[in-house]
């Protein structure tokens, strides 16, 4: 079986981003975007483990009886949770600082446990490993963008450097996190949407030259002739969604503000 | 007396799990649909939650630290709380069917909740614990580990109800196409958050 990992790193980086679109592993999330490198650590943390976790349930797939899979993916996770807390409590304390409660915490991450049920139970080695990474780099990928995010509007900061003396104290508060958070899921769904939309115009366009549906706006069906009127008022929209779905998600912001 | 206001004030206010902790943010979100429901995950929460410190922290103190294997703690607290989550189903199975069905769906998500596994890792850090709830670093005991965990839990399902009757409001109003769902959750929660902040001023 010939593995696709276009397919498996879009996944796992856009189109199910755990984060954004699946919506799996919010605690981490919320605590540890105060700061971007925060977010990094976490990130790379929960990658290692994913990859690793991924790669043994793939090995051990057809040994494991049915019955007791949740408790054996569990003893893995575990596993290897350990590793990574033993290996950054040597290497970098002040990451495993300020990482702290949430280290251990990885073990309950539902993306991890998503993953081994959905994926590494039913797929080859190689493939369960590019899932791991690239699942664990969608994860890194919004960790990095929120922290970014509320250390640049929470305290001026980036990674740790000055950059001015303007903050909002908001972003650094816990109402903050879930606030940014709400805002990143709006912007990925407008987002996504706004594709999605363009791509269903851009395949009726397609439809229209080939004069495939044109004849349905023949009198004896009505009913799809107004499918006929949405298909060309969905062009239309899709060109404006865009910037319209954009300027949705500042409206909010200010009016918070 | 003033220990055990201090504790209580703390734990379900002062240090909120979850909107101050962020921990067990899923049934936050996901069982707050309806408050009757969000009530019942809120109570099975807070008895495994007490029940975990109850049986982590002797194991921690008196099992694993004498014999130097604290590295162990994550596995052994994981397999504890599994084994305690899956009694508990089967106990209330066979003595009590109603409390069993009414909050039956609930009993297994909670062994990945990460609420319980963060209290009893919380409990075993005593500098921290000691300063949360303002004790002397060395007096850390059961009694506190078991307290604690009441209260952490009760902080949780104050939480989670308040979040549920904002949201059966919410259901009721039009939104915007990509707010639906968890953006709104997360905007509702995020003004609940503030009125907790107010808590950690004094």
């Amino acid at each position: 079986m010939k593995t696709n990992v276009k397919k498996i790193a879009k996944d796992g980086l856009l189109s199910s981003n755990p984060t954004l679109k699946l919506v799996l592993g919010t605690c981490p999330t919320l605590a540890l975007t105060t700061m971007a490198f925060n977010g990094i650590g976490m990130g790379l943390a929960v990658t290692f483990v994913l990859i690793c976790s991924n790669v043994i349930i793939s090995l051990l797939r057809k040994v494991i009886p049915d019955k007791v899979r949740i408790p054996a993916f569990v003893l893995i996770i575990a596993t290897f949770v350990t590793i990574v807390r033993l290996a950054l409590d040597y290497a970098m304390p002040e990451l495993y600082e300020s990482l702290g409660l949430y280290l251990p915490l990885i073990v309950v991450n539902c993306i991890i446990l998503a993953r081994a049920e959905s994926f590494a139970s039913k797929n080859g080695i190689f493939a369960s490993a590019c899932d791991g990474l690239f699942t664990g780099l969608g994860f890194t990928a919004a960790l990095t963008l929120m922290g970014a995010f509320r250390e640049i509007l929470g305290s001026g900061k980036i990674f740790g450097f000055k950059l001015w003396n303007f903050s909002i104290d908001f972003f650094g508060s816990s109402a903050g996190a879930f606030f940014t958070y709400a805002l990143f899921i709006a912007a990925f769904n407008a987002l996504s949407n706004a594709v999605a939309k363009k791509k269903r115009a851009a395949e009726y366009k397609a439809a229209f030259a080939a004069e495939l549906i044109s004849d349905c706006c023949a009198e004896a069906r009505p009913v799809e002739c107004a499918a006929c009127g949405d298909v060309k008022e969905g062009v239309k929209k899709a060109a404006n969604g865009a910037d319209k779905k954009a300027s949705d998600g500042e409206k909010t912001e200010t009016e918070i503000k | 007396m003033a220990q055990f206001i201090m504790i209580v004030v703390s734990a379900v206010f002062i240090n909120n799990f979850v909107v101050v902790q962020f921990l067990g943010i899923c049934p936050f979100l996901g069982v707050s649909k309806d408050c009757k429901s969000a009530f019942g995950m809120g109570l099975a929460v807070t008895f495994v939650m007490t029940l975990t410190c109850l049986i982590t922290y002797p194991i921690y103190t008196y099992v694993l630290v004498p014999l130097k294997i604290e590295f162990m703690e994550i596995i052994v607290f994981i397999f504890i709380i599994a084994a305690i989550v899956q009694m508990i189903e089967m106990a209330l199975k066979r003595f009590s069917p109603t409390l069993y069905n009414a909050m039956g769906i609930y009993l297994p998500l909670i062994t990945t909740n990460c609420a319980v596994l963060g209290v009893a890792e919380l409990v075993i850090d005593t500098s921290q614990i000691a300063s949360l709830i303002g004790i002397a670093a060395g007096s850390m005991n059961i009694g506190y580990a078991v307290l604690y965990g009441l209260f952490a839990g009760v902080g949780f399902t104050v939480a989670i109800v308040i979040m549920s009757g904002m949201r059966e409001k919410i259901a009721r109003l039009n939104i915007a196409k990509s707010l639906k769902g968890f953006p709104i959750a997360m905007i509702t929660a995020c003004f609940i958050a503030m009125a907790f902040y107010v808590f950690a001023l004094i």
